[in-house]
């Protein structure tokens, strides 16, 4: 169609939907419920395409599909999309997440809704944007670009502090966006492309992979986000609203892991190889520093946006493990946690859309009134704790496990990480949903609705499915594993001629 | 036929669960129950008469590189004992609960757990390989966790059940690392893949946090902590007295017969690793005879019914390891075997005389029950004597078995070992008999029976003896507990006790007035009546097939026993004292027990005062929880509060975004934020950012390799 591919209709798609809510007209009820539908009609059909890109993509090989490349600003900066093994889940959870993030925004939403699903609709194309960008500086546009709608979901349709919160945001991510523009600009004077797929085939010199590399952990770091730049997370996810939450815990916290596993760990492996200890060392800080800071928080969403920063810990420790083990468990605990963080924070929407309070000692004892939440609640908390036969393990196993291979000093420190999880996730259970209900208005709270139902059930499914059963997105790592490893070993072969000495059992 | 037998009560529980709420309490009831008597009944047909080892493939459950980890059932004669124990024991306390849980509001719930907590023990027994025997050992723990949190209502619930699950967790952390070097050892987690192949690492080193460890030992021992946690072995068997805050079905069920002796399991199904780990087999005596004998201590001062007989399980769980860690595996998992019979019968049983007392389970506030509930007494009197080994009942053997192994082998810490577990079966007598003593002997001192109301404090009235023996614990209790330091050990003794579940006491028990006991009824005291007869005869029936001539042909190749380990047939030869010791320490036991609570009820009273300070150390269970509290738990809090406030709050924000945030938004403030100057900052930076990327690429001409 119009010679665009199925990635194009993608990033397209949104946008239209955009374009016709903008121009939604009439009285302000049928334009709110206009809207809603739009909005909730576009990323259903997104999703659904989604779908069809999903049925077209061969999951057993390793190379770039459903490529498109279209002229841009020059003959060399184009327009290049595709996926692979690393994108296509990660894709596949934007589009799925986000007829979630409209359905949480329903009600709760009352102001400005036209532009708040506009918002929306934007931010979603410049997501698939990051994941299907096979050029560097378009990479590069859509990273940044999503961060406007984001930080205007946050600043317009935030709690009290959320110009406090946007501003923190805003500030954290310019400082790694800046130095990762001069990072591409230093890669297109070295091999004279902003190309993916070439880059990907090039050999940097070792002392410029170390600046390179130093560029793009700045922004990546920040995205995770790592210890100790994650302080903006806390607070935005304080402060945004419930479906910004979501996509912030949900995707956006993955772009961060999608460009170590993009650009950092393919094009600049020796780098990543010398700094793969200080990546170690910040990891374990943030599991065990954060989970312990996780539980004594008193604000609900602020203990769970605690407890992904510890989870990002592992992903981070995981991928810089440089074996498969390590790696295809951060890439799966990547996309379970955008599951399992994005149902919590639907979970957490859910009380509050009924209290307006998340504090923790507001609530207590909501089982007796609850029993639906409390059993959706339950299965959530117990994937964040990782426990097996949820999809939170299995990628947590495998992050430890490769990180014991590469060094078991490191998964030593690592593992405490799932005896402090228990701590603050059983602690935020016990003391929201156990107990005895004895505030005089929590008395009539009402379970569950509909609406919310048909949200958390999808959510809960897939949790116990993939905990039970991960290789349908386990196995679609893997091709791109290997041809990532195959590259990182002859890189690092060529370049050491130590390779005996290198931590890097099959 | 094992996919029916794991999958059964999966089946009962999502049918419980998901459709309680539509079907009703009884049906869920019913359909739990009889998937689990199904289950049961096709496990006890593969035990005995079913093929040899086997292993049944049920599909992958994830691959990563050369890790693959499969869903599959291991069967041999070690997994049929368990089966057997599981699915058998379980099916009767299904049953059971039909009876005790009759008042609860939530039986669909608690149904749906049990059979959970089932499924995912049958999943533990059967792995194949370790990560889904962690699947069904976090499984376990999730089961005990619900269970134990049952009644949400009672704080006391809730922090036992957190306790639990964590300090599981603290041996689950042993239990990963373990299976990490497992797979970085032998490149696979199958036991298919690590057995057949154990000797080619019999003597590698591997370094770990800056020593050069022996292989395999370091395995064992990583491995091992996690069969502590599971087993609340010394260091961690904190959780498993507070467990008993859950209903006392779940007690019989995991916290006696099944769950706990999962660590026992591991290390039998092990045993290929652990033979070749000489110095972790040390360990691992040494910590059961510490647990047997330290467990015992606490118990015998225990008020609680079910703490008493949860500190006996503890012990007993001791005598188990000492077994396996002598080398003597089929011992005690014999042991394990006759445990679940007549430990699930001392729980039932306890249930039963706590049912009757409604919901009282403080043995002070008990007494001459006897005439009352006489089918309790005498269902309690078997298995008491099976606990403490009397002949012939199933006890004696296994026991038996385990002090002569302890006795005969020549392994370092055996010593230790022996004497541990003959003084704790001393202690186990008496306090098994001071349990029955007064609980159903004496005088009455429960409600009804007016006059020793618990609530009356009389400190001087040593003239009357029933009461001054009562109130003797309280006293002394109360001393303890006005000492600084708020002890929750002495907590629970004072006010955990009067009503067990909230709901009931709210909704069915306004009559917390005079009452008088009752038997309970046929649905409870039906499951009695069949673990009394295991408790009886599970050692004389099973005793030569697991421990006797037969146990090789038994056996097959479950258990492996080194060139060197002869433990086996060297237990015959014990000497003839080593074999009569546990007698004689039965029948000390029973006469001291006799002599301080039916002939001379005040000299408990005299002797607490007598030694204050060993009486409240033993009461206080050895302070462990609070000694915990002081260096585990309140450290991290006051750490985790100080990551926050300064690490995050001061030093990371205050120098970073904060700083530079307040001078930005001092110079903007009053301005309205959509129209504001911060988006456009941020489009014009990246336009800048852009515009400058498309000047180079300009300036530096046209690139090298155009696409």
């Amino acid at each position: 169609m119009f010679g665009l591919g199925i990635l194009s209709g993608l990033l397209i798609v949104p946008l239209c939907g955009a374009a016709f809510i903008l121009t939604l007209n009439g009285d302000e009820e049928s334009v709110k419920r206009n809207a809603r539908w739009a909005a909730l009609a576009t990323t259903i059909v997104t999703f659904l395409l989604s779908l069809v890109a999903w049925n077209r993509y061969d999951p057993s090989s390793p190379s770039f599909q459903l490529v498109e490349s279209h002229a841009w600003l020059t003959e060399s900066i184009r327009f290049k999309l595709g996926v692979d093994g690393f994108s296509m889940p990660l894709m596949l959870l934007t589009t799925f997440l986000m007829p979630f993030c409209i359905g949480a925004s329903w009600h709760s939403i009352d102001t400005r809704v036209k532009e708040y699903f506009v918002a929306f609709l934007v931010l979603e194309t410049t997501m698939i944007g990051v994941f299907c960008a096979l050029d560097l500086v378009l990479f590069y546009l859509f990273f940044e670009a999503g961060l406007i709608p984001m930080f205007l979901i946050i600043g317009i349709w935030g709690g009290k502090r959320r110009i406090y919160a946007s501003f923190k945001f805003f500030l954290y991510t310019l400082l790694g966006s800046v130095l990762m523009l001069l990072a591409i600009m230093a890669m297109y004077w070295q091999a004279g492309t902003t190309d993916i797929p070439t880059l990907l085939q090039t050999r940097f010199p070792a002392h410029l992979q170390t600046w390179l590399w130093l560029a793009f952990f700045a922004s990546f770091a920040v995205k995770m986000p790592m210890w100790p730049v994650h302080t903006w997370l806390p607070d935005a996810h304080v402060e945004a609203p419930t479906a910004g939450s979501v996509i912030l815990a949900g995707i956006l916290l993955k772009m961060g892991g999608y460009g170590f596993i993009r650009i950092s760990l393919p094009m600049l492996p020796d780098a990543s190889h010398n700094f793969a200890p200080l990546v170690f060392a910040l990891s374990i800080v943030a599991i065990i520093f954060t989970s312990l800071t996780a539980m004594m928080q008193t604000d609900i969403k602020k203990l769970i946006a605690y407890s992904s920063v510890a989870h990002m810990g592992f992903v981070t420790l995981g991928l810089f493990t440089l074996n498969e083990q390590g790696i295809q468990g951060a890439l799966f605990l990547m996309i379970s946690h955008g599951i399992v963080s994005g149902a919590l924070f639907l979970c957490v929407g859910v009380v509050y859309d009924r209290m307006h309070t998340r504090e923790i000692a507001a609530y207590g004892g909501l089982v007796k009134r609850m029993p639906l939440y409390a059993a959706a609640m339950m299965v959530f908390t117990m994937a964040n704790v990782g426990l097996p036969g949820t999809s939170g393990f299995v990628g947590e196993f495998l992050a430890m496990m490769g990180a014991f291979k590469a060094n078991p000093t490191v998964a030593f420190f690592s593992v405490f990480g799932i005896i402090l999880s228990a701590g603050y996730a059983l602690w935020l259970y016990a003391r929201v949903i156990y107990g005895k209900l004895e505030k005089p208005n929590l008395q009539g709270i009402l379970d569950l609705d509909t609406r919310e139902k048909i949200i958390l059930a999808p959510l809960v499914a897939l949790t116990i499915y993939y905990g039970v059963h991960p290789a349908p997105i386990l196995d679609v790592f893997a091709p791109s594993t290997e041809q990532l490893m195959a590259g990182i070993r002859t890189a690092l072969s060529n370049t050491q001629t130590a390779a005996a000495a290198l931590p890097l059992a099959r | 036929m094992y996919h029916a037998i794991v999958f059964f009560p999966l089946i009962g529980a999502l049918i419980a669960g998901l459709f309680g709420r539509f079907i009703g309490a009884r049906a869920s009831e019913y359909v739990t129950t009889a998937c689990l008597a199904f289950s049961a009944l096709l496990a006890w047909g593969v035990f005995i008469d079913g093929e040899h080892a086997t292993r049944v493939q049920v599909a992958t459950w994830f691959t990563a590189g050369s890790l693959t980890v499969d869903w599959a059932f291991r069967i041999d004669t070690l997994t049929k004992v368990m089966l057997v124990v599981v699915t058998s024991v379980s099916t009767l306390v299904h049953l059971y609960s039909v009876g005790y849980m009759h008042e609860d509001p939530h039986r669909p719930r608690f149904f749906a757990y049990l059979s959970l907590f089932t499924f995912a023990m049958l999943m533990l027994v059967t792995a194949d390989n370790l990560v889904q025997m962690f699947f069904g050992w976090e499984g376990v723990g999730l089961a005990s966790y619900l269970l134990i949190g049952f009644w949400y209502e009672k704080p006391s619930a809730n922090a036992a059940a957190m306790k639990a699950f964590i300090v599981n967790r603290v041996g689950d952390f042993g239990f990963s690392l373990g299976i990490f070097l497992v797979f970085v050892l032998f490149g696979s987690v199958a036991f298919d893949g690590i057995f057949p192949r154990v000797e080619e690492f019999k003597d590698a080193s591997f370094h770990f946090l800056g020593y050069d460890w022996h292989a395999l030992t370091l395995a064992c021992l990583l491995l091992f902590m996690g069969a502590m946690g599971k087993s609340a072995q010394f260091l961690l068997h904190t959780w498993l007295p507070d467990a008993m805050e859950g209903p006392t079905p779940v007690s019989a069920l995991i916290h006696a017969a099944t769950m706990v002796t999962a660590g026992v399991f591991m290390v039998a199904r092990l045993s290929p690793l652990f033979e070749l780990a000489p110095n972790a087999l040390i360990v691992v005596t040494v910590i059961g005879g510490i647990t047997a004998f330290f467990a015992a201590t606490v118990g015998l001062v225990q008020n609680d019914i079910k703490r008493v007989i949860a500190y006996s399980t503890c012990s007993q769980l001791g005598y188990m390891f000492v077994a396996l860690g002598v080398g003597a595996y089929a011992a005690g998992v014999f042991h394990l075997f006759t445990h679940a019979f007549f430990k699930a019968l001392l729980f039932l049983g306890a249930g039963s005389v706590i049912h009757a007392m409604h919901h009282e389970q403080d043995m002070r506030n008990m007494g001459a029950l006897r005439p009352y509930i006489p089918f309790t007494t005498a269902m309690m009197a078997i298995g008491t004597l099976a606990l403490i080994g009397f002949p012939f009942t199933a006890g004696y053997y296994s026991k038996d078995a385990i002090i002569e192994a302890a006795y005969m082998s020549t392994r370092p810490g055996h010593t230790l070992a022996f004497f541990a577990t003959v003084i704790a079966a001393f202690f186990t007598s008496f306090y098994s008999w001071r349990l029955f003593f007064m609980t159903f002997e004496g005088k009455a001192r429960w409600a009804g029976h007016g006059a020793h109301a618990h609530d009356a404090h009389g400190h001087d009235d040593h003239h009357a003896p029933a009461a001054a023996h009562a109130v003797a614990h309280a006293a002394t209790a109360h001393e303890a507990d006005g000492a600084p330091g708020h002890h929750e050990g002495v907590a629970h003794d004072d006010h955990g006790h009067d009503v067990e579940p909230a709901s009931h006491s709210t909704i069915e028990h306004h009559d917390h007035g005079p009452h008088t006991p009752h038997e309970s009824p046929l649905v409870m005291t039906i499951p009695l009546a069949v673990l009394a007869v295991g408790a009886l005869l599970a050692g004389l029936v099973f005793k030569n097939k697991f421990i006797g001539d037969g146990m090789d042909a038994f056996w097959g190749h479950a258990l492996a026993h080194g060139p060197d380990n002869h433990i086996m047939h060297e237990i015959h030869n014990a000497p003839r004292w080593v074999s009569l010791s546990p007698f004689v320490m039965l029948v000390l036991g029973f006469l001291v027990a006799f002599w301080m609570y039916i002939r001379r009820p005040d000299m408990p009273h005299r002797l607490a005062e007598q030694q204050p300070v060993l009486y409240r150390f033993l009461l206080n269970k050895w302070y462990f929880d609070e000694i915990y509290d002081r260096i585990f738990v309140r450290p991290a809090k006051d750490f985790g509060l100080f990551l926050w406030k300064q690490v995050d709050g001061r030093a990371i924000d205050g120098a970073g975004p904060d700083g530079i945030a307040a001078r930005v938004v001092d110079v903007t403030r009053g301005v309205v934020r959509f129209q504001t100057g911060y988006v456009y900052h941020y489009a014009f930076v990246m336009l800048i950012g852009v515009a400058g990327l498309i000047s180079w690429y300009l300036m530096t001409g046209l690139p090298k390799g155009a696409h």
